[in-house]
């Protein structure tokens, strides 16, 4: 028996060639949304594996650092570096803002590490150029993404730093790009206020007669010294030596009381499930609408295709074709646009995907679902018209 | 035992019920030979197309009998299971226009009926080969039917309709889009098919021009039939 569907492809294939094409645009959104999902859930991961650690200690109470503000004592991580089965303890801020480059700003995460070395944890595990920050002061290692090159002058603040050396996907949660500096640099740029308002914050505690006794020598100076200079840091990332559970030294710190630790699972749990909690619902409800466009445009088109040839179905049916066959006629149609918009919406999405500014992670999972939920949709939308097929009535080819 | 072509006995049609009720077809009678070609005429409304549609078992008839071949196919109710089958085997349909397959080409329009009755391609091609060369256009095998004309494809038309040997073949007003000479080359091939194939053809039309070809002719009055005996004008 020869193949109705594919001879009527072949005759009318300009329809179908620029059809499939439209509708491959349409999926190759659809799969780059999902590869956007992806890209987020893969910038938490990466987040998180490029820490370097094992433990998160933060605020109590809070879901630090990552997700909310978090503030510790810069003198804690001692502590717990001092702990059974501890490798190192590293304080760690993360401050996202915009980072001046002359004229222009790029959203970035600034990161303040601590001088303790590349092998330390929240240090870049591994740089694409140039080399890592060795001096305490005015010295960054950017990620590529920002757009930075070795040699240039960043200004964060009022400070300016220069790029030292160049990492590849080191991004936040959100995929901004991360910067990193000093520790002690960033301390300052986290809380660090304009001139005014420290000369206004100054003469008002000089006016103030508790800070100001004059029988108190040191205390004016002290109370000022105190007010401009910050000894907090958002997290210390702790890393385990091999063989020692992190749960177990997690347990152990938490009876503290006065701070949260979080292990790897719990933190990923946090980036993914709450942080990123709102937006992949915003892509899922994309996704289903994008799922649902395609349905009605695939509908429309199989059933203007087979509106077009209702005569010769009817005639069909007089000759004695059964209903299966011209069933399988329009469905076969409705497959073949489906597979021809897929390739070239996966054609779209790959060749797309690199230009999106943020990271999309095309996962070939992710394809093979693509590919089905086309296959049910296309069989889905054939319905329509599948049943107006079947209702013709033969008698419709003898005139009269 | 011997073929009868198509006998139709005491055949009624009615449609709606009660007061809407309305008989299309009145204890039609008629008997075509096989190899004999008959002329079914008769004014808009008279049931030419009800007939048609009851002969070719697309609208049950509410009364009457239908032998086709050898075989009663409607006796007070449909004595096959399958009318698809029916269609497909034992009645050829040439219609008013054409009505060939856009997508597929002259050999295949043709070959799909042997096929759809589960001959294999090759054999179905075949058969189709025989039929476009007995009318003439198996030059054009390989053509789309857009690229034929009115009379190649009226021929081609004819050849689907013969192609599975059904013991007759239903054409509605298969002349009407056609000049004389193409029109009474048609008829002249239904006869020839009919004779070659000892097939029962009935033709409906209104056409004058081809009206006086036909030995018999059954007119067609408010769903009644008169059998009146024709000039059988010679078709060479």
């Amino acid at each position: 028996m020869i193949s109705l569907a594919g001879r009527d492809i072949l005759h009318s294939w300009g329809k179908f060639i620029f059809t499939g094409i439209g509708l491959g645009l349409l999926i190759g959104v659809t799969l780059i949304m999902a590869g956007v999902y992806r890209g987020m859930v893969d910038d938490g991961r990466v987040l998180l594996d490029n820490s370097g650690a094992d433990l998160w200690v933060v605020q109590k109470d809070t879901l630090g650092p990552y997700a909310e503000s978090s503030s510790l004592p810069d003198d804690w991580w001692r502590s717990f570096a001092s702990l059974p089965g501890v490798m190192g303890a590293s304080n760690v801020t993360y401050l996202t803002m915009q980072v001046k480059k002359g004229e222009r700003d790029v959203r970035a995460m600034v990161v303040g590490i601590a001088q303790d070395g590349p092998t330390a944890a929240g240090w870049p595990p591994q740089l694409v150029a140039g080399r890592h920050i060795t001096r305490s002061h005015y010295e960054a290692v950017a990620d590529v993404a920002s757009g930075f090159v070795l040699g240039d002058e960043l200004k964060i603040r009022r400070n300016f730093y220069k790029v030292v050396g160049l990492t590849r996907r080191m991004v936040s949660s959100g995929g901004d790009p991360m910067i990193f500096i000093p520790l002690k640099d960033a301390q300052e740029a986290q809380f660090l206020k304009d001139n005014d308002a420290i000369l206004m914050q100054r003469r008002r505690t000089e006016e103030n007669p508790i800070f100001n006794r004059p029988n108190v020598p040191g205390l004016l100076e002290a109370v000022i010294e105190s007010q401009i200079v910050n000894h907090s840091v958002n997290a210390v990332l702790v890393r385990i030596k091999p063989g020692y559970s992190a749960e177990e030294i997690a347990t152990s710190v938490r009876r503290w009381n006065r701070l949260t630790v979080y292990t790897r699972q719990q933190m990923e749990q946090i980036l993914i499930g709450k942080l990123i909690a709102t937006s992949a619902r915003q892509i899922a409800m994309f996704l289903v609408i994008l799922a649902v466009v395609s349905a009605a445009i695939v509908a429309f088109i199989i059933y203007t295709l087979t509106m077009d040839k209702i005569r010769e179905i009817a005639v069909l049916k007089l000759i004695g074709t059964r209903n299966w066959t011209i069933s399988w006629m329009i469905l076969q149609q409705a497959l073949v646009l489906g597979c021809l918009g897929f390739v070239v919406g996966k054609i779209t999405a790959t060749f797309a995907a690199p230009y999106f500014p943020k990271y999309v992670l095309l996962m070939p999972f992710d394809s093979v679902i693509g590919f089905f939920a086309v296959v049910v949709i296309c069989i889905l939308s054939s319905i329509v018209a599948i049943r107006m097929a079947l209702k013709v009535d033969p008698a419709e080819a003898i005139g009269g | 035992m011997a073929k009868q072509g198509i006998i139709i006995e005491g055949l009624s049609k009615q449609y709606g019920y009660g007061d809407t009720a309305f008989l299309a077809l009145k204890n039609v009678n008629m008997h075509v030979a096989p190899g004999e070609v008959v002329g079914l005429i008769g004014p808009s409304g008279s049931g030419k197309s009800t007939l048609l549609k009851c002969l070719g078992a697309v609208i049950d008839p509410t009364a009457g009998r239908m032998t086709l071949g050898d075989e009663v196919i409607f006796d007070g109710a449909w004595h096959v299971k399958d009318l698809r089958a029916l269609r497909r085997d034992k009645i050829g349909f040439v219609f008013q226009a054409p009505y060939l397959i856009p997508f597929l080409d002259v050999l295949d329009n043709v070959a799909l009926l042997p096929m759809l009755a589960g001959v294999d391609n090759t054999t179905a091609r075949k058969q189709a080969l025989e039929l476009l060369t007995a009318l003439d256009v198996q030059h054009r095998a390989s053509a789309m039917p857009s690229q034929l004309s009115g009379g190649e494809q009226q021929r081609v038309a004819i050849a689907r309709g013969l192609v599975n040997r059904p013991p007759v073949i239903l054409a509605d007003e298969p002349t009407a889009p056609l000049d004389s000479v193409r029109a009474l080359s048609v008829i002249r091939i239904l006869n020839d098919m009919a004779k070659r194939f000892e097939t029962a053809v009935i033709v409906v039309t209104h056409d004058e021009k081809i009206i006086p070809t036909f030995k018999r002719i059954y007119h067609i009055r408010d769903g009644v039939t008169h059998e009146e005996v024709g000039e059988g004008r010679s078709l060479t």
